[in-house]
């Protein structure tokens, strides 16, 4: 398997639409627990990144991943902007100028990402945040040269129901302490959707 | 001479807005910018309008920013890594208005940023209500 900008804007597309798809159900999410705009923000961010690939070409998949880096930065506003915004931008720096990654490669893309969100939420796992779900996923995956997707999509969309009995500790939903246990975390929820695009992307793609 | 200059960060445009009429009353003489709200007049921090409002009052002395809430920090961090590297910002943690308001008397007398930062984050302790 390799993945060039063709696999990278598929996935981003499907996001995208996994996103609108279900932009109620992440501001839903938020409404308990939070501010209660996360869909209508990611669904904002998503909507921006699909004119940029429209309009603009690129020829490596680290050219993508930084223009879509500042889209998300300034669009999708919320934790979540700055967040996923430093997640694709630290993705970027990692692709480099490669034209093609293998899965092994692009495994590192996913965990430098990962590392973007620790160090910029300064959050654990355990704290019913977005990183229970790219922590654990991308540690399941580390050095896998063969991923089955199935296990994957099933994984992460475990690792975001698990965020339902956990008790925030980051956030806004922080201010609700123990109140906030029941409810799933959406930041969790929209990257298990990043997360299950991928997974049809390349399932189709392989 | 030159001064320590502030940067507000704040989730509503309206506060940042109001903070900054308050302060240039205190003290005029402290260049001020603020970032609030999102690019459509919603609720919300935006790391590339937080990056303009340093630029536009940075000076070598420094620049100290006080923020609101939760992602106004995650924001301001990611404005301060988008600009020119090796700048000497600091963001204080500190009650945005309180702190703001410690940290424009300091700014005001030319002190140094550690001066003023010390000053806004000690404002974290002020008692309101003076004890008989």
């Amino acid at each position: 398997m390799k993945i060039t900008v063709k696999e990278i804007e598929a996935w981003l597309e499907a996001f995208r639409e996994e996103i609108t798809a279900h932009k109620e159900e992440l501001s839903d999410l938020d409404q308990a627990i939070g501010d209660g705009d996360h869909g209508i923000n990611m669904a904002r961010g998503v909507k921006e990144m699909h004119n940029l690939l429209e309009t603009k070409s690129f020829q490596v998949p680290g050219e993508i991943l930084k223009a879509v880096s500042m889209v998300f930065i300034g669009k999708i506003g919320g934790a979540a902007g700055p967040l996923y915004g430093s997640a694709f931008m630290k993705m970027a720096a990692e692709a480099g100028t490669k034209e093609a990654l293998s899965a092994e490669e692009f495994l590192g893309v996913l965990r430098a990402g990962k590392s973007a969100i620790v160090q910029r939420g300064k959050a654990e796992t355990g704290e019913k945040t977005m990183v229970d779900v790219w922590l654990p996923l991308l540690k399941k995956f580390e050095g896998k040269q063969e991923i089955d997707w199935d296990d994957w999509e099933n994984s992460a969309e475990e690792l975001k129901n698990n965020t339902k009995e956990m008790h925030a500790k980051k956030g806004r939903a922080a201010y609700l302490g123990a109140r906030s246990v029941g409810h799933i975390d959406p930041g969790a929820t929209s990257s298990y959707y990043l997360f299950k695009a991928l997974a049809d992307t390349l399932r189709e793609g392989s | 001479m030159d001064k320590v200059s502030l940067v507000f960060v704040s989730h509503s445009a309206d506060i940042v807005k109001g903070i900054k009429s308050l302060l240039f009353e205190m003290q005029p003489e402290v260049n001020i910018a603020v970032a609030g709200g999102e690019d459509d007049g919603g609720i919300g921090t935006n790391a590339q309008a937080i990056e303009e409002a340093i630029s536009s009052v940075y000076s070598d002395k420094g620049t100290v920013v006080l923020f609101d809430l939760g992602s106004a920090l995650l924001n301001t961090e990611l404005a301060i890594e988008l600009g020119e590297e090796g700048r000497k910002i600091r963001i204080a943690d500190a009650p945005i208005l309180e702190g703001g308001y410690s940290a424009v008397v300091e700014a005001g007398f030319g002190s140094d940023i550690d001066k003023v930062v010390e000053a806004a984050e000690k404002a974290r302790e002020m008692q309101k209500i003076p004890q008989r």
